[in-house]
Formats: C-alpha cells, structure tokens, sequence
C-alpha cells in the first residue's frame, strides 16, 4: 500500500464553514499548491462538519493532526511555507486552550454511547471484547449488593428517563422492601417526539443494558427483568431478543451466573406506542394486560408496582450508564458533570440545525456549545429562534437561555425540563404559537382519558391555540388560555397532564409578542399561520399570461389574457402554488 | 458452545477473541488488516447503509482485498447517513459521510489500496469512556 500523497488538507465542508469562508477554500488551496508545485504530494479533502463552527472555517493537516481555525485566504500561504513545506506548525491559526487565543475544544464525551457504533450489537462477543460483562463480574464475585447500590448512589447517576430521580436512591429503596419476588424493569417506551435516543443504544449496544438490568436485579434482590419495548421499533427488538439469546447461551443470563448462585433472566413486552405508558405507572399496568392508564403514587412501584411486587423501573439510558460506573468507579463518573447532575446525557439533536445527530455531552454544557459547535448552527444561515427541549412536556429556551450550562436543574428553573434528551431547534421561521399548538395536539391524541384535567382541559387549551392561529382569537382567550393551562398543571393525576400546558406556559412566558400579535395586531410575526396569509397579485408585474390561473388547485384566480388577474379570497387555501408558479414575481404575500 | 461459569471464564474467552484476531493478521500474510464498520441502526439502513454494506461484502473479496465488514448501530452522525468507519490495521480510525455506492467503491480504490484520503471524511470530536 502506498500512498502518493505525503499530507492531506482537511477542509471543513460544511455549511458553517462555507458561509464564513471569504472564498471557496479548496479551489483557492488546490490553486495555491499548482503555484508552490506541490499538488502531487498534497491532496486537499473536503471533509464533513468538524464541530467547531463557531470558529470556522477550519483545516486539519493529516496525519499531523494539526487544526487551524478561521482561516482566510490570506492565510493558506503561510499554511503551505511553514507547514507544508518546513513542518512548522502556524501557531496562530490554533484555537485551542493552552494557547490563549480561542475557545476550548468542544468534546463530546461518550459514556452511554461508548459502544454505539463501535460493535456489532449482534455479536456478544464484540461486546464482550470491550469489557463487556466484566462489570456484572466485578459486583457478583466481589461485592455485597448494598456496596453495588452505595456505589451507584455515590457516582450521582440520575435517572435519565426524564425525572431525574437519583438511581441509587430508587435501587436503595426497592431493596429495602420486602417480597418473595421483584422485578426489574427496563423502560424503553420512548415517545417524545424528535426522540432517539433509548432506540439508537437498544440497536447498538443492547448487552450494556442487559448487563446493568442484572447488576440492578443483583442490588435489589431480583431475579426477573422485563424490557418494556415499543413495538413500533423493530429492529431494536430483534437485536434485543438476539442479545438475550446470545446471553443465555452464553450463561451470562439464566441460573448460576458466574457460579455465584445469582440467577437472572430476561424478558420482553411490547407497547403499542402509546405516550403515557412511559409513565411507569402506566407502563406497569400495560406490562400486567390492563389499559395503559397511570395510578396516583403512592404507592411507589418501588414498594408495589407489577403484579403487586416491588419493581425498580429505569430508562434505557440510566442502565446503558451502570457498567461503565462500576469498571471505572463511581469518583471517576461523579468528576463528570456539574454539582448536582452528574455525568452525561445523550441528545437527540433534530429540526432546523445543521447536524441533526445523535450526541452525548457532559452536562454542564451550554446550549451555545451545542447549538453553534457540536450542532453546526442553524439550517441556511437562518437566526436561532428557541429550543424545545423535553418534548411535549417540556418548554422551549430562547436566545437568552444560549449560555445557560444545561442540567437537570437548570432547565427546570428556567421553565422547561431536561426530559429524555430530545432537542428540537426552531429558526426565525417557526411560529410559537402554531408551534405549542402542534404539541398539545400531541397532547389530546395521547392522553389517556382517566382524569379530567387531563382529557377535557387539554382538548380546551388545543381548541383555543387553534382558534388564535385561525386569528379568531381575543384578548380573553390569552388570559383564559393562561389561567385553564394553570389548572390543568395543577389537578392533572399523572406527570403526562401536569405537564402538558409547559410549550403553552413557556412559549407564553418567552414569545408573548407573538400571541398578542395573532390577537391584536391580527397577523403572525413569522409568516406561518396561513389563516393571517393573503397572497395578492401586483398590477405592475402581471402581465396577463394566465398561468397562476391555470394552476391553481381550486379556481380562485381568475382574469382574461393580457390583463390582470385576481385572487378570490373566500376560494383561495393559501397553497401558494402561484407564487411559485409565476415567472414574473407578481404574486406576493402580506 | 463455549459456556461462562466463572469469571476466569469470561476472561479466558476474552483472550481467545483476541488470539483470533492476531490469528487472522498471520494468516493473511501479515498483511494489514481492515476493518470496515458500517452504521446499521434503523436510520443508516433507512437511508441505504444495508446497499452499501452489501457492495463491501461482495467487492473486496472480488478485488483481494482481506477485510472484515461488519454491522454496528448508530454512530450518531444523523445529517451525514450512511455512514461507515474504516480502520486499516494499526492506524486510526477513518470515519466517511455521506457514502453511497459510488462513494464506496471511491474508497476502496483510493482509501483502502492506496491510503489515500477522499472527500467526505468526518473528523472525529469525542472522548470514550472505555
């Protein structure tokens, strides 16, 4: 194998980088190298986004290793004389720490995720080169299971299902209770909507979470685990049921574990994908055949929860965290993260962002990071606008939040909630208002119906957000959407109810420009709600050619050749079919 | 079926899987090995990963070329799918973007034969907890 070319340019593709180029970077390169005579030895790469737009455009010179960031045209000489040429590294074009000059590499650090990517997830044996297994090992020969527990409590872990809960705490308690029986169950009922997470670590590193659902049965006396699945993933149930095969076979689930005696097996249920069965109440009564609907705790299924018997339910994520806290010790883990939420957290980053991805960062982190680094910054060049985080459950952060560092408790106190980790990125397109009414219409389909807060004032606050959006909404209807989303907050029986009314409450809180305007100014500030849209043509540009007429889905333009044409208001759905379809730029939008 | 009934068990397999790889190194005449991991979650195949890892499988063996192709989850690289990471033995890790079937046989022929780099590589920016 031999490779011709001695160095390669790395040049940062993405669309950050191009828009803060002041030129087209590898054109100018491969240009520059012709002229040095150095285009056989050095071969210029465009390489995906680097995460590191906030201080793009960015080169890395490989197999160096050496990044330069905002670079200009100006610079790629001095690239090409001192690096390229004398193999001294241009100082000033590295960001980076010790240097003084920029910002602090942006690491995402993987800890839930460590294996995600790395192993065949149906393989065990791949897993188990990555010290798989060895954790299970560790606290069954070595250790008493209230060690195990101490040790879980002590890394900090929090529950990363949503409610933040310590789980060492939940494991503590659930041992504490007496039975002949209890179970360990896996919540992996993922719903929110934007959400992947739990689905991306059950399809690629389904043995972390079996091993931890063992090491947990082991801590609160169980010998019976159940994964409790949405069928809508398939294929995150079938590289389970492999996993759980390839573990029996392998005697690492079943009796006698490691010849300690520790017996446990696992199981799995599927969900039909209803919202509130990740409520584990509801989970639990789903799992025992009854209709997903939650009870009010307590008591906890800690001490009652499936068929009766004390039940220790976790998310997907807490447990894929369990085996790399006992191998590398829970100081190691607790040294991650800020006081209060330790560790990771893993976000699935989606809508109106450049690298909409999969990410696991330590907590602490500020939405800038993610957003404009690891994220790449908004589609097109567009401005942020908010962020929801915490599905529908949660609240959205604005611009003001962008330097906030996210934990469970920060978010909480500025209006939102850390949730399960999904992150929906919204620009200076997205209407608030239509936006809050997208989740509550979320909200209606999913609740359950059991308590009436829940079932009827949801359907009440959707109807109101749908009556603003249709611009039919007055002032009255602002306060009384207010004070309902208040109460139903407040009397609502599970944590689906009382938290529906937060993108309502929070949106209020952060865009109330925007609702006053759908009200009173009787227009929506971004152009979305097509209830306020008027597309009118323009004397001046249509020339009479009939087109938009004739493509217009339901007749409302009418008009002779050569002579202007005009939109019925009462016919016209707002589809702009004829804005786009005239070549004359005639037709415009109020 | 090897069985695990003791923790000196789970090492002693360990051992044996990493003995087979040092076999596979000596049995392909010490030439380097490759190992091309390709990002199967349910978002990579969605977006054509299963063609592309498919077009590995069958190619490399047609051009002599000794590599493992095997299937992992999700890299997390959602804007860039499919995606796959390359890593030729006793060198880093290579992770391409964007790699369809014509990407795929880019690589083979310039990456993976001559260790020539090619449009569309994804820099690497994380730590790993093991």
């Amino acid at each position: 194998m031999s490779n011709r070319y001695r160095k390669n340019l790395l040049v940062c593709n993405g669309s950050s980088c191009q828009q803060a180029s002041d030129a087209d970077l590898v054109a100018f390169i491969n240009f520059k190298l012709k002229e040095y005579n150095l285009e056989d030895g050095i071969k210029v790469v465009q390489s995906v986004c680097s995460n590191k737009c906030s201080i793009g455009p960015n080169i890395i010179v490989y197999p160096d290793n050496v990044e330069y960031s905002k670079v200009t045209k100006s610079d790629i000489d001095d690239i090409i004389i001192e690096h390229l040429l004398n193999e001294r590294i241009v100082e000033r074009l590295v960001f980076d720490k010790e240097n003084g000059n920029g910002v602090a590499p942006i690491k995402q650090y993987r800890i839930a995720l460590r294996n995600c990517g790395f192993i065949d997830p149906e393989e065990i044996k791949d897993y188990i080169e990555k010290d798989g297994y060895d954790a299970l090992a560790k606290c069954l020969s070595k250790y008493t299971p209230e060690e195990v527990t101490q040790e879980v409590i002590k890394s900090g872990l929090r529950g990363r299902g949503g409610g933040g809960f310590p789980t060492g705490l939940k494991w503590e308690i659930t041992s504490k209770s007496v039975s002949d029986q209890k179970y360990v169950v896996c919540n992996a009922d993922e719903g929110d909507p934007g959400a992947f997470m739990d689905r991306s670590v059950l399809e690629g590193d389904p043995h972390s979470v079996l091993e931890a659902m063992a090491i947990c049965g082991y801590c609160i006396g169980a010998n019976k685990g159940i994964i409790y699945v949405r069928a809508e993933y398939p294929l995150a149930v079938k590289r389970l049921k492999i996993a759980i095969n390839q573990a029996k076979e392998y005697g690492l689930l079943g009796k006698n574990i490691f010849g300690t005696g520790f017996e446990f097996t696992i199981t799995i249920k599927y969900g039909a994908g209803a919202f509130i069965c990740g409520e584990e109440t509801a989970l639990i009564h789903s799992m025992e055949g009854f209709l997903g609907e939650p009870t009010l705790k307590p008591p906890f299924p800690s001490v009652s929860g499936y068929l009766k018997k004390p039940t220790n339910v976790n998310n997907v994520e807490t447990f894929a965290n369990i085996p790399a806290i006992i191998n590398k010790g829970a100081d190691w883990y607790a040294s991650i993260g800020t006081e209060k939420s330790k560790g990771t957290k893993v976000f699935a980053l989606a809508g109106k962002i450049n690298n909409v991805g999969l990410i696991e960062v330590p907590m602490g982190i500020t939405l800038r990071e993610i957003i404009y680094d690891i994220g790449g910054g908004i589609v097109n060049g567009k401005k942020f606008k908010a962020v929801q985080t915490g599905g529908p459950s949660g609240g959205c952060l604005t611009e003001k939040h962008l330097d906030l560092p996210i934990d469970f408790d920060s978010l909480t106190a500025a209006g939102s909630m850390m949730g399960s980790g999904g992150m929906i990125v919204m620009d200076e397109d997205d209407c608030m208002v239509s936006m809050a009414r997208f989740y509550l219409e979320f909200i209606v389909e999913e609740s359950c119906g059991k308590c009436a807060p829940c079932r009827i004032g949801n359907k009440r606050l959707h109807e109101m957000l749908t009556k603003l959006c249709d611009g039919k909404g007055t002032m009255e209807d602002l306060d009384l959407l207010r004070n309902l989303s208040v109460v139903v907050k407040d009397t609502s029986l599970c944590g689906l109810g009382q938290t529906s009314p937060n993108p309502i409450l929070s949106t209020m809180a952060n865009f109330y420009d925007e609702y006053y305007a759908h009200v009173a100014e009787h227009r929506c500030p971004s152009g979305q709600c097509k209830s306020f849209m008027l597309y009118y043509i323009s004397e001046e540009n249509c020339i009479g050619c009939l087109v938009c007429a004739r493509k217009c889905p339901v007749g409302a333009i009418s008009g002779e050749k050569k002579k202007l044409h005009i939109i019925n208001q009462e016919l016209c759905t707002k589809c702009g079919v004829c804005m786009e379809k005239c070549k004359f730029h005639a037709v415009h939008l109020n | 079926m090897e069985t695990i009934k003791s923790v000196a068990d789970l090492h002693k397999i360990r051992t044996s899987i990493l003995e087979a790889k040092q076999k596979q190194i000596v049995e392909n005449d010490n030439k380097k090995l490759v190992e091309i991991k390709v990002a199967m979650a349910t978002c990579g195949i969605a977006s054509g990963a299963k063609a592309v890892m498919d077009f590995f499988r069958e190619e490399l063996p047609k051009r002599n070329i000794v590599a493992n192709v095997k299937q992992t989850g999700c890299m997390g690289y959602c804007y860039a799918e499919p995606t796959l990471e390359i890593t030729i033995q006793d060198e880093k890790p290579v992770v391409f973007g964007y790699v369809d079937l014509k990407k795929a046989d880019e690589i083979i022929e310039k990456f993976i034969k001559k260790g020539e780099l090619v449009d569309g590589i994804i820099p690497i920016k994380y730590e790993l907890a093991n």
